[in-house]
């Protein structure tokens, strides 16, 4: 599969979705989009049919803000139906709700709160290496999340357990709701942090697709230690007047935008 | 119908008190746009503190702030503010007994679709369970602004909770009846009370005015002040009406309608009907919808009265 081409049609789901429901988070989708894609084409053992399987790998998007990426991935792999999708997003009474709702078969937890979903992350690996089990776990916080303090106790007890089957990503986008998490809250150190803390630390361009498998790769041979792929991204990637701006974090595309957006990404998968 | 959120109010009133008293210090955790702070941020950058999403040392930071004389305004989603750094507002701010203010923006359910995360259904049991920590939920913008002047006057932790929406005015402009933590009478009547606060008291107005015209003589009580709560206005109703309808966007346990029935029961037993959200998570919606599906709004409590009397 051309995981690039993927990753061009959910961008257009995206915007699609939030176009048509008229709410979402349109900056953090499209920088995470190119983790998810790798992770659910390619890297994660997940099928729809079995979401029971105890040995499936799991994934938790602690930024649960960017539902809409993880739904138009999981509706296209088949976890359930896209029309239903998107139909009611967000809707009067609809179970699809703007944060990952574990009511919903593919999502394993519900989140939304910021710095919930890397302890969670840290118990499903902590429950495999207990059961002697081979499911790798994965975990994706947003740079602005990472000022959460509790993140930090999950990254100091996923250390102290040894947890080489977990790998944690932060979409280092640098941007979060009231501007660059330079202004904001200092996140620069991110790789020295992560270090300090005794993980195994990759730092790669996150939105492209070889430099996150190449280090999803890394990550399942390092042993004895828990790898951070700190992901360089760019907010909104794939949409020239969405990317790098904080406004966008969660503004609506107007009819001219919506078009726009659609045409840069035609243009985009045509050239690949 | 009002365009002006009780947020903006906050950030107004705020902006010029602190322009006389440099001691009064906003924090926000990237949520200063949310929580209508951005003029306030951009015009006393040297009276406030950014502290990044981080709720716990929000709440912390504020504690200390007060502590050394400032008077902190600590401004956040009141999901998380509830919820994340509740053992902040326990310990350093109700128990310490330190001067800081908790605003709670986008209160209850006015986040709708964004769904329980981003609620804060359960903050009138959270807060209002701890010693020292008052409660208060205004009404309308006019209500609001007298709130935090009052609060502005004292040095006590309180918890303060907002919608995130502009709402329909209860009250009218140089007309604001507001005594601190006397319950405000927006209607007398003497068939049935009923007891609201925050964004459904103007739905308690208008329901009272709908019963009037059937002939049932109706009392609405804005209970603004949750706590503590305004024991004598209940009591009197309880004796002086048949039925006391409470209407509050919150869970069904440990909120004001459970209060309502703790004082009356022991005081003034009368039949207590509690209007409230579920003991589960919300079905998906704007806050209106929400409101309509469980029978809060005007139309419910019009139905809920006229069932029960
Ligand atoms: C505990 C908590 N506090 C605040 C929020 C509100 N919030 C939602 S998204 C967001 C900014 C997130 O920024 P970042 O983590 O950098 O995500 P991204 O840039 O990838 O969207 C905030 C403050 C929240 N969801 N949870
Ligand atoms: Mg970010």
């Amino acid at each position: 599969m051309n995981l690039e081409a993927k990753a061009l049609d959910i961008r257009k789901d995206i915007i699609e979705l939030i176009y048509s429901a008229g709410c979402g988070h349109i900056g953090g989708d499209l920088s995470v989009t190119d983790i998810l894609v790798d992770l659910y084409y390619k890297q994660m053992n997940v099928d729809p049919k079995k979401m029971d399987d105890p040995n499936r790998d799991r994934f938790v998007l602690s930024k649960g803000h960017s539902v809409e990426a993880l739904y138009c991935v999981l509706a296209d792999r088949g976890f359930f139906d896209k029309k239903e999708l998107f139909d009611t997003y967000s809707k009067y009474l609809s179970k699809y709700i703007g944060h990952p709702n574990n009511k919903i078969n593919g999502v394993e937890m519900n989140t939304g709160s910021l710095g919930h979903g890397l302890s969670v992350a840290v118990g499903m690996a902590l429950a495999g290496k207990m059961d002697k089990k081979d499911y790798r776990v994965y975990a994706v916080m947003g740079d602005g999340e990472m000022a959460e303090g509790s993140n930090w106790e999950a990254v100091t007890a996923g250390a102290h357990y040894g947890l080489d089957n977990l790998t944690a990503f932060v979409d280092r986008n640098r941007l979060q709701i009231s501007g660059t998490t330079e202004e904001v809250m200092t996140a620069d150190d991110q790789e020295e942090r992560w270090a300090a803390f005794g993980w195994n630390v990759i730092s790669i361009q996150g939105n492209n697709m070889e430099a996150i498998d190449d280090a999803v790769e890394e990550a399942k041979k390092t042993k004895g230690k828990p790898t951070v792929i700190i992901a360089n991204t760019t907010k909104g990637c794939g949409v020239s007047f969405i990317e790098n701006k904080a406004a966008w974090h969660h503004k609506v595309p107007t009819e001219a935008e919506y078009q726009q957006a659609l045409k840069e990404l035609d243009e985009r998968r045509a050239q690949l | 119908m009002n365009k002006i959120a009780n947020k903006q109010v906050i950030n107004d009133v705020l902006l010029e008190e602190s322009a006389k008293d440099k001691d009064i210090i906003v924090l926000c955790s990237d949520s200063r746009g949310s929580a209508g702070m951005k003029s306030y941020a951009e015009q006393r950058p040297e009276q406030f503190v950014e502290v990044g999403i981080a709720e716990q040392n929000l709440v912390g930071i504020s504690a200390g702030l007060a502590s050394c004389g400032k008077k902190p305004f600590a401004v956040s989603p009141a999901s998380f503010l509830s919820t994340r750094s509740m053992e902040q507002a326990k310990v350093d701010v109700a128990y310490s007994n330190t001067n800081v203010k908790l605003i709670g923006i986008s209160g209850g359910v006015s986040y709708g679709a964004l769904g329980m995360t981003h609620h804060s259904a359960t903050d009138i049991a959270t807060m209002g369970s701890m010693p020292n920590m008052r409660v208060y939920l205004p009404s309308d913008r006019f209500q609001t602004e007298a709130l935090i002047r009052s609060v502005l006057k004292d040095e006590k932790p309180a918890y303060i909770r907002i919608g995130r929406n502009a709402v329909e005015d209860v009250y009218e402009e140089g007309n604001v009846p507001f005594e601190l933590d006397k319950a405000t009478l927006v209607k007398d009547g003497t068939d049935v009370t009923i007891i609201a606060c925050g964004e459904l008291v103007g739905d308690a107005k208008a329901a009272a005015e709908e019963l009037s015209g059937k002939g049932i003589s109706t009392r609405v009580l804005d209970m603004y002040c949750v706590k503590p709560i305004d024991k004598d206005a209940i009591i009197k109703a309880a004796k002086e009406t048949k039925l006391i309808v409470t209407v509050e966007e919150h869970t069904m346990y440990g909120g004001m309608g459970s209060m309502v029935a703790q004082i009356t029961s022991a005081n003034a037993p009368v039949k207590v009907v509690n209007l409230t959200l579920p003991d589960a998570p919300v079905v998906t919606g704007k806050s209106r919808e929400i409101f309509k599906y469980y029978g809060l709004d005007a139309e419910g409590i019009v139905k809920t009265v006229t069932e029960q009397l």
